[in-house]
């Protein structure tokens, strides 16, 4: 039994309650890994009021099954669930959950952090940051391709 | 050929516009064409979408090469590099 989950919401979410909806019922589960990003106050030196989440529907879960699909193709994982939030966000908000279940943690560990950098670099969404000096988009980071690119030589 | 453009983040705050239909001419043959062709439109979409800037395309909702060949009613998206997670 293996469970994939994506959701696209602008809802919070609940890290306890997340965690044990995709491990219910699955007993050959012995390790679960998960990822929290949370908004911070500060992002290259500007201070950050508020953040607002953009996303292409459609595209952004074609591209969130492909990157799924290709970690179960690398890892024995069991379940995954991938939550990003969309809309206004403040500071110390939750914006994006990962979790991977999986039977043993170097399994579960790698997965869960090839998605996220996958994630970064694939999935349609663009933040625009509130600073004390106007509204801004989020560039790209350069380190975002780099940690991408590393699982391609693996 | 007629396809539909959409526009995501600063690419359609830019140009002021998030989607619409296109007929293109015979030789728009690729998504780099189709990018070349609607500068040629001036203002905004010469500057939005000049050569220089560096721009992520979709095709059918699948992130792609510019080189990639466009297809009748398809659907093709322009936006920033992404940022999310």
């Amino acid at each position: 039994m293996t469970k994939s989950l994506i959701r696209i919401q602008e809802a919070d979410f609940d890290l306890t309650t997340e965690v044990a909806a995709l491990r219910k019922g699955d007993l050959q589960v012995g390790a679960v890994v998960t990822f929290v990003g949370t908004v911070r106050d500060m992002n290259e030196g500007n201070q950050v009021t508020e953040m607002t989440l953009e996303h292409y529907p459609g595209m952004t879960e074609k591209a969130l099954e492909d990157i799924i699909s290709q970690a179960k193709a690398c890892w024995e994982i069991r379940g995954t669930l991938v939550i990003h939030r969309i809309g206004p966000l403040l500071p110390e908000d939750q914006i994006v959950l990962v979790v991977v279940t999986s039977a043993h943690r170097g399994e579960a560990f790698a997965a869960c952090e090839f998605i996220m950098d996958y994630l970064k670099t694939a999935a349609p969404f663009w933040k625009k940051e509130d600073t004390p000096e106007g509204s801004k988009w989020v560039d790209a980071r350069v380190t975002d391709d780099v940690a991408m690119a590393r699982w391609n030589q693996k | 050929m007629k396809l539909q453009l959409r526009f995501f983040a600063s690419l359609r705050e830019g140009l002021g516009l998030s989607e619409e239909w296109v007929n293109l001419p015979a030789d728009v043959k690729t998504i780099a064409q189709l990018r070349h062709h609607l500068t040629q439109r001036g203002g905004a979409w010469a500057e939005v979408l000049a050569s220089d800037k560096v721009i992520r395309c979709a095709l059918n909702q699948r992130m792609v090469k510019e080189s990639i060949a466009l297809e009748e009613g398809a659907e093709v998206a322009f936006f920033p590099p992404v940022t999310g997670g």
